[in-house]
């Protein structure tokens, strides 16, 4: 495998009030890699993932997306470049339906602007048709194009998700940072979305999941990075960080409980 | 282009036909008075919808913007420029036909600036301002920001209130009227009265039409995505902090524009337009209507503007639009017109 | 200006500022409890004066004034009941358009029992035109009235709330409603209470005012709006803060008068109030953490 690195986060340090969440966390994420961020509860993760997505800034180190420094940027701008985020409790909108819910992925594809949206001009409508057939493609191939029309607030929450990883997909990310993406999910769903996620890496992107479901992330991973009390104890292959020690004493239990 | 959306269009536009012909043959054409200036209320209403119901932004000063637009008219049509015609500047403007010579009721000539000079001034007027205090106070969220534009929109009328060349209590009169284009004018005479009436609501129909079309758009969904919550539209790529401000200047610009012409429908403007009733009236017909559905925030602007127009509410008027807020936020607050409301209100007259 | 002049601008701002603190802290205690800020806070001040001023038509001044204050209490129990209590808490736009609502409604009865006419309830010492000699100015007695009540009820709020089982609990449902419920504090009767309160302390400051600038039937939406202008500037959630920047408004309203036409006063509380969302939502002496209201 090359090492073509896509995403760098360097030193990323965090602390709220007396607490230190996030402990000069480096690592680095390979192009077309799926790699995991797992720890106990606590252990600085969804932190992590709000500094890179830019939720909010971190208090020390970068990170870097290619050769341009994300660091700071809002999460508006990272998208932008290519980083998309899903979120652990889903942010759809209930109210509107899948289609128009997917829809909101190709905001960053689209350049018509409100005058042109309010004038239907032919830039805009053209975006518009040209969207809506590459969501209907990505429904499809999510199975769930039947059901486009119907609002997200009355299906389960296991369609609900891949409606928001639709969204995603519909965004044609570079990289994509899942949140827990396995949260709610019964095991036969869980198996879905294995599948999906390294259909997705297939399709040359770029994942990096924070998970707590240990099968799934030593199934589909690259490779993992395991954190304890914000600080990185140990990144590797999933076979490597299964018989790391360290490892096995956080998530066992050791002698220091 | 997806037509089936303007099915509505030409609905709206048969049942405004039927309501004059009905108004002409029962003989009742000063209805048609009404109707009009409820058109120009429900433009304020529709661009007030955007804000609330699709972008999920509260304003409590929509009158305001209303205000701008009408006494920026005003003022801009009343002011007697007859002694300054030499300077370059008006002379200029009289050469291409931007000012306007009146013969007045006493037989003396003034000369005012063209309506559509005031027009596309108070447009933009109310666009600078509308940007000026949305960049910072759309930071806000919920009751700040509520107070924040209730606030604007208190000092607009403080304003107006109290200063001089506003007309102080008593507001701006003799507003001339307003040839738009040839053989439609705006204005209150009665001899024009049924052309007002289908220029206010054609201008209705315009606004129906660009929200429309918005909606539906790029920009429109992003807009939309702001209602429920900010992090899904930030994470997607959307500058929601931008696009807050954009849909509160159009808002601002379509209030500015009903403002515009009510003023010349009215041959004036009084600091009433502006007060916090009006803007919390806004606000209830948006709430009744639904928030996000631009038809039913249209319809019950139409109703509620013309029956409080024709005084149906008489000394109460207030008070209706105060209970409406109150019952429909505890029982409809999802406006009239959405499915679990109607189902509430059937279940109602089930006995339930 | 002369030392007289700054005196009774001195003594004009902090009767003023009185009322206003009065609003901001029954904002601030519905605020503590529920997390709803109210607005038709105004209109139970003008509640206050109007039902004492009947009353005092067929009673002494004393029991008109505090039945006054007990009938606006239960009005404000009552709003709670029957409109509040089924209101989704959650939903903020909701919440303030239902107060709007509310307000108008008081008003518009209030216009239908009272009409539009100026009542002013009777003079708690002297009349219209005693007045006392203090440092050179001259002020009327109702004046020390005002002051004197409202640094009592700040007081005695003050050691309600610090010192007192239920006032601690009213504050306990503020901070966390699951919790306090799981304390066995029965949370809807701490919601009821706090309306109750916040109406019976409004009313006890319309009657105080009464005499000095006469209460009208409209004139709640303007003290909703200053009140609330005086509660964010204090911080919301400390009613300590709010009688301090109540006093501070009152008296830069005073002093404004004597470089700006009148008409503009009310404006300046306004613009404050803008100034302040704008640079320091956490108002005056708010913390960080509280400010995070900007996110509800």
């Amino acid at each position: 495998m090359e090492n073509d690195i896509i995403l760098s986060i360097h030193q990323l340090d965090k602390s709220f009030g007396g607490l230190h969440a996030v402990d000069r966390v480096s690592f680095d994420v390979p192009r077309g890699s799926i790699k995991a961020v797992i720890g106990p509860n606590g252990a600085g993760k969804t932190t992590l993932f709000n500094m890179i997505a830019g939720t909010f800034a971190p208090d020390g180190g970068r990170v870097i997306l290619e050769r341009e420094n994300l660091t700071g940027l809002k999460p508006y701008q990272v998208a932008e470049r290519g980083v998309f985020r899903t979120f652990q409790n889903l942010k759809l909108n209930s109210h509107m339906s899948i289609l128009d819910n997917v829809l909101l992925g190709r905001h960053t594809a689209g350049t018509a602007g409100f005058l042109s949206g309010m004038l239907a001009l032919k830039k805009s409508r053209r975006e518009e048709s040209e969207a809506r057939k590459k969501v209907t493609e990505i429904l499809e191939w999510l199975n769930i194009a039947e059901i486009k029309n119907q609002e997200v607030g009355n299906l389960s929450f296991g369609k609900q998700r891949s409606v928001e990883l639709a969204r995603l997909l519909a965004a044609d990310p570079a990289v994509l940072l899942l949140d827990e993406p396995a949260a709610g999910l019964n095991m036969h769903e869980t198996d879905e979305l294995a599948e999906l996620i390294v259909k997705i890496r297939d399709q040359g992107r770029t994942i990096l999941l924070v998970e707590h479901d240990m099968s799934l992330v030593m199934d589909i991973s690259d490779e993992i990075v395991v954190l304890n009390f914000g600080v990185k104890i140990a990144e590797g292959s999933p076979s490597s960080v299964q018989s790391n020690s360290e490892v096995i004493k956080i998530y066992l239990g050791g002698d220091d409980d | 282009m997806k037509l089936k959306r303007y099915y509505p269009i030409i609905l709206l536009a048969g049942v405004l036909v039927l309501i004059q012909l009905i108004t002409l043959v029962t003989g009742t054409a000063y209805y048609l008075t009404q109707l009009t200036m409820a058109a120009y209320y429900v433009i304020v209403a529709v661009g007030l919808s955007m804000v609330m119901g699709y972008a999920g932004q509260i304003s409590l000063g929509q009158a305001g913007f209303f205000a701008i637009g009408g006494y920026t008219a005003a003022v801009l049509t009343t002011i007697d420029l007859t002694d300054k015609i030499d300077r370059p500047l008006f002379s200029f403007l009289d050469k291409t036909g931007l000012l306007i010579h009146k013969v007045t009721l006493y037989g003396d000539t003034i000369v005012h600036l063209s309506p559509w000079i005031s027009f596309i001034a108070a447009l933009v007027l109310a666009g600078v301002i509308a940007y000026a205090i949305g960049v910072p106070v759309l930071r806000l969220k919920g009751h700040y920001l509520g107070m924040a534009t209730m606030g604007f929109g208190i000092i607009i009328y403080r304003i107006v209130l109290g200063t001089h060349i506003f007309g102080e209590a008593d507001g701006i009169s003799n507003v001339p009227l307003f040839p738009i284009f040839p053989g439609i004018t705006i204005g209150g005479d009665f001899s024009i009265r049924v052309v007002n009436y289908y220029t206010a609501w054609f201008f209705v129909i315009l606004a129906m039409v660009l929200l429309l079309n918005l909606i539906n758009s790029r920009t429109g969904r992003a807009l939309r995505s702001l209602h429920g919550g900010e992090d899904a539209a930030d994470a997607m790529g959307v500058n929601t902090a931008r696009y807050k401000v954009k849909a509160f200047v159009i808002a601002a610009v379509f209030a500015a524009a009903a403002g515009v012409f009510m003023t010349h429908y009215n041959g004036g403007i009084g600091p009433s337009e502006s007060s916090v009733a009006k803007s919390v009236r806004y606000v209830a017909i948006v709430a009744v209507g639904g928030m996000a559905n631009l038809w039913g925030v249209l319809i019950m602007g139409l109703v509620l503007n013309f029956l409080s127009l024709r005084g149906f509410f008489g000394v109460y008027d207030d008070a209706v639009f105060g209970i409406i807020l109150v019952v429909i936020m505890m029982f409809f607050p999802d406006g009239l017109f959405q499915p679990a409301s109607l189902d509430r209100v059937k279940r109602l007259f089930h006995g339930k | 200006m002369t030392s007289e002049q700054i005196l009774q601008y001195i003594f004009s701002g902090i009767t003023v500022g009185s009322i206003y603190a009065l609003v901001a802290i029954g904002y601030n205690i519905i605020y503590n409890t529920t997390g709803i800020i109210n607005l038709a806070q105004g209109e139970f001040v003008m509640l206050g004066g109007m039902i004492a001023y009947s009353l005092s038509q067929i009673m002494s001044l004393v029991p008109a004034v505090i039945l006054a204050v007990l009938i606006t209490g239960a009005v404000g129990s009552l709003i709670e009941i029957v409109f509040i209590r089924r209101m989704k808490k959650n939903s903020v736009l909701g919440m303030i358009v239902i107060t709007i609502g509310i307000s108008i409604i008081i008003r518009e009865i209030a216009l239908f029992i009272w009409n539009e006419q100026i009542r002013a309830l009777r003079f708690f010492s002297g009349n219209e035109i005693s007045s006392l000699d203090i440092l050179g100015a001259r002020i009327s007695p109702q004046v020390l009235w005002i002051v004197g009540v409202t640094t009592l009820i700040v007081i005695a709020l003050y050691l309600f709330f610090r010192f007192t089982l239920t006032g601690q609990a009213m504050r306990a449902c503020a901070s966390n409603t699951r919790a306090a419920k799981l304390c066995g504090i029965r949370t809807s009767r701490m919601v009821n209470l706090s309306f109750m309160l916040a109406a019976g302390i409004g009313a006890l400051g319309g009657c105080l005012v009464s005499p000095l600038t006469q209460t009208h039937y409209a004139m709640g939406s303007e003290l909703a709006i200053k009140g609330f202008i005086v509660a964010i500037l204090g911080g919301l959630g400390n009613p300590m803060a709010a009688v301090a920047a109540g006093l501070l408004l009152g008296l830069i309203e005073s002093f404004s008068i004597s470089f700006l036409p009148m008409v503009y006063k009310d404006v300046i509380a306004i613009i404050i109030l803008l100034i302040i969302l704008v640079l320091k939502p956490s108002g005056l002496f708010g913390s960080r953490q509280t400010s995070s209201l900007k996110d509800f």
